[in-house]
């Protein structure tokens, strides 16, 4: 069964390739564009921040970062710098954009991810038991409780659980990515930047559980009443049985669909909840470079964004490709 | 020895509605039963009944089901609980339904669904189902099972499907096997092939069968027995050669009548097609016998109360007194004058 999925797999990633280098390459000229309409450059922040910059100083600064050559120019160079796999150079930190992310990166990853998992565990535990209770007073209250994670803004929802995890039980900290002066190795450390994760992805992760929780609730209502859910009962099959292996299996199918599309959005969300818990990832360093006009790291940092976003696809294909033996790969 | 399974008096209710009443039928081990009836009579119902998989809107309001287990014992299926039910499903009873195509699974290979009942009641490993469901496929008779077993259910045609639905349904060598219109939405051509396999099952494995259809084609080549339901109620039980031969009741002579495949000497555009007038839907708020709306000899008496059941001779019941009331007669008549 598995040898007869491998080959459209294997399509699955080919065409992603294909597809994916031209769109990333367009997405990076407009957003170098777009990002020109905002006013002031690096070197205006720069020297806003410093309070005292001279006309001269200025000049020499934004010559020194070729800020003033025409926008043509400065979209050839940074083109070409891209052939040459530089990002450039971040004037604001004085080193290069690439050192940067690489050094936020993980710790986006792996909030991201950590979110992602929290998101459909718990979204599709809470849908699987809205629909095995469909109507009565169980689906009912989680229904309210889904629609709460849904309406409520991250950042609200990050702060609360600070007040009652970390004021009000000490379970976990506040904020930051480590404990600081610890020197941990090991499973230590491992756990110890666990503890500092589960806050921050769940402030992120609660708005996708109220989506796959309700997404998985309708789609599981509606698979049980197909024909071949009738087939599973008539084997003798026990319930919790007929819903793992046929109507979660169906079910399943739509989420993972909407699990690859929200992944960019996760992306926006962790600007917004790396900043509430002082978590040190590539939101906030977006954040960052907004506010400096650090437009090289921005334009960095949207770059790697379309990529991961270009890779999850590809991911959620072949997951789909996996999972309904009916969609052809194109 | 008691029959195999044996209903008595059923009735199936939803909520507004009443679609099986009364409904006694019996099949013995070995026996092919033909449940007849033009579509809403109920047949559907009675065999969801059996199995206990009516959908959650009905439920039994009256009547047995009872079922002579492996060991000769007899339990009532309609009273049996959910965790008793599930060794039965499957396993003891089997069910065909009557759409191939959306009956399996679809994520699914036809291998893991075949598998899946013999790992849950045999206890196989994973491989030693996985080896039996290719032997199943093979005793179906689909050709190259080895490499058909990894197929998923839109690579089949509907005629490959229903016989994967058939080696679900027997991969446990089931004391009965309902099929539900297990060829209604096949091919012609398909069709008898479809049958004769159930049938030649049904011999080797030594299964009552419960056929369920509405085409007397079926009936006439496989079937023993025939119960003739209308509206919710059976309304004649034969021998198929009785039936066909003397049918009494008016609404069994009206489906006889109207169905060419029968009428050898007459090839059906030759005449109109003598069809029951009206629909199955008049019945509905009748008292006494349903039928009478469309009834050719309705009268006043067969609205007065439901026709019983009565036996006009051995193995033949109709529920029509006007016919018995005649039928007795003639029988009197004979006896009398030779
Ligand atoms: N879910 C349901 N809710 C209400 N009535 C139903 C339902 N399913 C079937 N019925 C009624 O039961 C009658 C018998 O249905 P069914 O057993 O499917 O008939 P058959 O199989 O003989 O065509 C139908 O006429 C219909 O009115
Ligand atoms: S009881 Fe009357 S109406 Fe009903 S079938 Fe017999 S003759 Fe017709
Ligand atoms: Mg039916």
């Amino acid at each position: 069964m598995t040898t007869r999925r491998l080959p459209r797999i294997l399509k699955a990633v080919r065409r992603t390739a294909l597809q994916a280098v031209p769109t990333v390459i367009g997405i990076l000229i407009l957003n170098f564009f777009l990002l020109r309409l905002t006013p002031g450059d690096a070197a205006d922040a720069l020297a806003g921040e410093a309070g005292a910059a001279t006309v001269e100083t200025l000049a020499a600064l934004k010559s020194k970062f070729g800020l003033d050559l025409p926008v043509l120019e400065q979209l050839g160079g940074y083109l070409s710098n891209l052939a040459h796999f530089s990002l450039g150079v971040s004037p604001r930190y004085n080193q290069p954009v690439a050192e940067l992310i690489a050094a936020r990166l993980p710790n986006t990853l792996s909030l991201m991810g950590l979110a992602l998992v929290f998101a459909l565990v718990i979204g599709i535990t809470l849908g699987a038991l809205m629909a095995s209770f469909a109507g009565r007073p169980t689906d009912r209250v989680l229904s309210v409780v889904a629609l709460l994670f849904y309406s409520i803004p991250s950042f609200w929802i990050g702060l609360m659980l600070i007040v009652l995890f970390s004021v009000k039980l000490g379970w976990l900290p506040t904020g930051g990515a480590e404990t600081i002066g610890a020197n941990l190795t090991g499973w230590e450390a491992v756990l110890d930047r666990a503890r500092y994760q589960i806050l921050p992805a769940l402030s992120l992760a609660l708005f996708y559980v109220a989506i796959y929780a309700r997404l998985t609730r309708d789609d599981m209502i509606e698979v049980r009443t197909q024909d071949h859910v009738r087939t599973a009962r008539a084997k003798g099959l026990s319930p919790f049985a007929v819903t793992r292996d046929h109507v979660l299996r169906n079910a399943l199918i739509p989420v993972t669909t909407m699990a690859g599309i929200h992944l960019a959005g996760l992306m926006g969300g962790a600007v917004v909840v790396e900043t509430v818990f002082s978590w040190p990832g590539l939101g906030r360093l977006a954040y960052e470079a907004v506010m400096g006009r650090d437009f090289h790291v921005l334009l960095g940092i949207l770059l790697l964004s379309s990529l991961l976003v270009v890779a999850v696809n590809a991911a959620i294909d072949i997951l789909q490709a996996w999972l309904d033996p009916r969609i052809e790969v194109r | 020895m008691a029959p195999l399974i044996d209903v008595r008096d059923l009735s199936i209710a939803f909520p507004r509605a009443t679609p099986v009443r009364g409904l006694s039928l019996t099949v013995e081990a070995g026996e092919t039963v033909a449940l007849v009836g033009e579509s809403g009579s109920g047949k559907s119902l009675t065999a969801l009944a059996l199995m206990r998989l009516l959908p959650d809107a009905a439920r039994i309001a009256s009547g047995e089901i009872l079922f002579r287990g492996r060991d000769g014992t007899v339990t009532d299926l309609a009273r049996l609980d959910d965790r008793a039910l599930r060794r039965v499903r499957g396993r003891d009873i089997a069910m065909v339904f009557q759409e191939p195509m959306t009956s399996l699974n679809p994520v699914l290979s036809v291998g893991q669904q075949v598998a899946e009942v013999v790992r849950l009641h045999e206890g196989l490993s994973r491989r030693a189902a996985f080896a039996r469901a290719v032997e199943l496929l093979d005793l179906v008779r689909i050709p190259e099972p080895r490499r058909r077993v990894g197929d998923y259910p839109h690579e089949l045609s509907g005629g490959m499907r229903q016989r994967v639905m058939i080696a679900i349904a027997v991969a446990c060598a089931p004391r009965l096997l309902i099929a539900d219109e297990p060829t209604t939405a096949l091919d012609v051509t398909i069709q008898a092939q479809v049958l004769d396999l159930l049938d030649a099952l049904r011999r080797d494995l030594s299964m009552g069968l419960l056929l369920i259809t509405h085409d007397l084609g079926v009936v006439a080549e496989w079937a023993d027995r025939v119960a003739v339901m209308y509206a919710g109620r059976k309304v004649e039980d034969a021998p198929f050669e009785t039936l066909f031969g003397a049918p009494l009741h008016p609404y069994t002579r009206g489906l006889l009548a109207a169905s060419p495949r029968l009428d050898a000497g007459q090839h059906y555009s030759a005449g109109a097609l003598a069809e029951i007038e009206g629909s199955i839907a008049s019945a509905a708020g009748e008292e006494g016998c349903a039928f009478a709306p469309r009834c050719p000899n309705a009268r006043a008496l067969c609205r007065a109360a439901v026709p019983a059941l009565d036996a006009v001779a051995p193995g033949h019941l109709v529920a029509c007194p006007v016919t018995t009331v005649a039928a007795q007669r003639e029988a009197r008549h004979a006896l009398a004058f030779g």
